[in-house]
């Protein structure tokens, strides 16, 4: 459902960016909403979520949920269902919708797993390929980026992702590293020995690897359509995902050089860390904008992780991690788009320096994970809007009448006024469904305005 | 010279303390005065790691001078004085979990505290928990998971070991585990961090 820019978009005002996107996300024109509770549902939910984007008071608290591998585990199904076998993976992720009392569109690790198999993915291991069905998907935490590579990385992050990190975390794209500058097409002479620079058989793999993904990933797309005509068409549960992005600190940490090599490197190469993640931040931003632009939902996640309490000082926070996410926070609001950051671990050492640092006012949403939320109230309410904190552990361990208490507390201190939002502090994996329920009816029953 | 070493170490000036010991060594002082040395600023880190006066970070760090000094002192080391370890402990994450920095870091301070670590290593499986027990004849297992799909392993890896030898402590840890989790595990004891962990083990062993 991508949107068309108006021909004036570059004249416009962030806000007013935002504006047009919002009402493009929530004008039931143009969806497929087939029955008047669709109509209805979306409706609601809609304005609900963007009065607490506002910081309005919305008719109730939005109830939202993050979810990894519990819709498969709830319906029956696994994982490894969910990422090679699309007709049943549909049919749990539609049980799942209709059982319990959702707002927003809920998907669960839905993955085209022919895809990671045929790109040769390095970088993680997934259910029904390397692991056990039952498993969730894992991470491979390893150097994909030597110390030695910051130049490289620096002077053309683009070209370093596609010429040497691909090919190091995708087999089937090695042939990738042997493409040749694109600058060869200024010249009409040059042009040949560009097209020459094709010729190695690696690259002939790398690029027939690219369509065929290209092609799975269609075919998901169409089975994704068909999983929204149900939850969209019949039920009006609109999307809140839009795209994804990472602190530039994360990228480079998470991904590029792993934990132990960016703790290192701050001490041992602290200016180089410093370029490399201000040069990610024009990706960063263009991840975020590139991918709510293409889906028509103006959200952009953004998962933090090694800026949490814990993970460094609040002077090093400042310095490595906290400059550059504001300056990706700004791109993407910029654009209209509204970075909703999931702050995952603790955030209480953290939340002066974010609420001090002069962010764009009813721009962006925080998903706190174990922040006190009492303080995040006092600190982000009067600016942005805020949800989270509802703990994995009670999903799983507690009783209905715990979490519903949990839910109760986390309403007294964070609904009034506005500009909160119902959500688990991490991503759903594991939970009892009559924990669920009570989660989903205690907001729905205390979180009413008027 | 050993007080310099050990403020290179706390102040993370990592050349300067690898070529301190170095000179340490050079001019005659025996291998475990620099050892010691290494121990003292490690006793610093870790107080420093509990009172929120130093992070992940500088623990990385510490560890990867603490290994380069024992590299330059061990040709020096005739015969192993035998240190007298205060306990056996097994720690791994559990199966189905790849989270590794916090088991890490758990692992490093029962190591400087004394403790014989058998580090498992990421998504160990119940049984190699239950091997590694039977092996070593350690008495305590540590077990650390940042996910739920964490608590069910958790929760069997516990049994298990404790079904081998009834007299074995078992305590977890990790991002989402709480108090709540310890019970539903079975475990003995919650860990809230990696000085948690080892005030337990010390009260164990
Ligand atoms: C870093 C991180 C990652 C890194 C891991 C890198 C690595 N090598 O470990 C990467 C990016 C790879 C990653 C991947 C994933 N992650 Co992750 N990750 C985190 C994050 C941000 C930090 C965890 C961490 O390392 N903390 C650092 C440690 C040092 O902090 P700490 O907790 O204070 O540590 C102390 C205590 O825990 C204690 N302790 C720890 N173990 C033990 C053991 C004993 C015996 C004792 C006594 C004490 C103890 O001592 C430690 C030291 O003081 C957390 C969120 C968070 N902040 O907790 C999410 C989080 C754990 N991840 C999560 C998820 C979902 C995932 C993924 C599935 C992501 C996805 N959907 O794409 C993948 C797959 C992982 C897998 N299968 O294992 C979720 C889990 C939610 C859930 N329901 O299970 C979390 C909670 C984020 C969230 N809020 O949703 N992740």
């Amino acid at each position: 459902m991508a949107n068309t820019l108006p021909d004036n978009w570059n004249k416009l005002t962030p806000e007013q960016k935002l504006d047009w996107r919002l009402a493009a996300w929530s004008s039931p024109e143009g969806k497929p909403l087939n029955t008047p509770q669709a109509v209805a549902n979306f409706t609601a939910a809609t304005r609900r979520y963007i009065d607490v984007l506002k910081l309005r008071e919305p008719d109730r608290v939005p109830r939202t949920l993050i979810l990894g591998d519990y819709v498969a585990h709830y319906a029956g199904s696994n994982p490894g269902e969910f990422f090679y076998d699309y007709p049943k993976a549909i049919a749990a992720t539609i049980k799942f919708c209709k059982d319990f009392d959702i707002e927003y569109g809920a998907g669960g690790n839905f993955m085209p797993g022919k895809l990671f198999d045929r790109l040769g993915y390095r970088l993680y291991r997934w259910p029904g390929g390397a692991l056990a069905p039952t498993q969730g998907f894992q991470f491979v935490e390893g150097e994909y980026m030597t110390a030695d590579e910051y130049d490289a990385l620096i002077a053309d992050p683009e070209s370093f992702a596609m010429r040497v990190f691909t090919p190091r975390v995708m087999g089937a794209l090695g042939g990738l590293g042997m493409v040749p500058s694109f600058f060869g097409t200024v010249e009409l002479p040059f042009v040949p020995f560009m097209l020459a620079g094709f010729s190695a058989p690696p690259t002939h793999e790398a690029f027939k690897a690219l369509l065929e993904a290209n092609q799975i990933v269609l075919e998901w797309f169409g089975a994704n359509a068909q999983l929204g005509a149900v939850t969209m068409g019949e039920m009006g549960l609109p999307g809140t995902m839009g795209g994804f992005s990472k602190a530039p600190f994360d990228y480079l940490g998470d991904s590029l050089r792993g934990t132990r090599g960016i703790m290192m490197d701050m001490y041992r190469r602290p200016a180089k860390v410093l370029a490399a993640v201000e040069r990610l931040v024009p990706m960063a931003i263009q991840m975020g904008v590139g991918a709510a632009n293409g889906s028509g939902t103006p959200f952009a996640m953004l998962p933090l992780h090694k800026g949490a309490d814990g993970f460094m000082s609040n002077a090093d926070f400042k310095k490595f991690y906290w400059p550059t996410l504001k300056a990706t926070i700004e791109g993407i609001a910029q654009e209209g788009v509204v970075p909703m950051m999931f702050v995952e671990g603790g955030y209480n050492q953290r939340l002066d320096i974010i609420a001090e640092s002069g962010l764009p006012k009813a721009a962006t949403m925080w998903i706190f994970d174990q922040t006190d939320m009492a303080q995040a109230k006092a600190k982000f309410g009067s600016w942005a809007c805020i949800g989270g904190n509802v703990p994995a552990s009670l999903f799983k361990a507690g009783t209905p009448e715990q979490i519903g208490d949990y839910v109760k507390k986390l309403v007294d201190v964070c609904a009034p006024g506005g500009g909160f939002f119902l959500s688990p502090g991490a991503v759903l994996d594991q939970a009892k469904a009559e924990n669920v329920h009570a989660y989903l009816k205690t907001a729905k029953d205390l979180g009413v305005y008027r | 010279m050993s007080q310099q070493l050990i403020n290179a170490i706390t102040e993370m000036q990592e050349e300067e303390a690898v070529a301190l010991a170095q000179q340490m060594l050079d001019e005659g002082a025996s291998p475990s005065a620099v050892l010691d040395a290494c121990k003292q600023a490690m006793d610093v880190i870790g107080q420093r790691f509990e009172k929120g006066e130093c992070f992940i970070p500088e623990l990385i760090l510490a560890g990867e001078m603490l290994s380069q000094v024992a590299k330059i002192v061990k040709p020096h080391i005739q015969q192993e004085a035998a240190e007298k370890k205060l306990g056996k402990v097994v720690v791994g994450t559990v199966a189905g979990d790849i989270h590794d920095i916090a088991k890490d870091i758990v692992v490093f301070m029962l190591d400087i505290n004394g403790f014989e670590v058998t580090d498992l290593g990421v998504d160990v499986p119940v049984a190699k928990f239950v091997e590694a027990v039977k092996a070593t004849g350690a008495k305590i297992v540590g077990l650390s998971g940042f996910l739920t799909l964490a608590y069910d392993p958790m929760k069997e890896t516990t049994a298990a070991v404790k079904a081998l030898d009834p007299e074995v402590k078992v305590m977890v840890g990790g991002g989402q585990i709480d108090e709540q989790i310890r019970e539903y595990t079975g475990a003995d004891a919650y860990g809230k961090d990696a000085m948690a962990a080892v005030a337990i083990a010390k009260g164990w062993a």
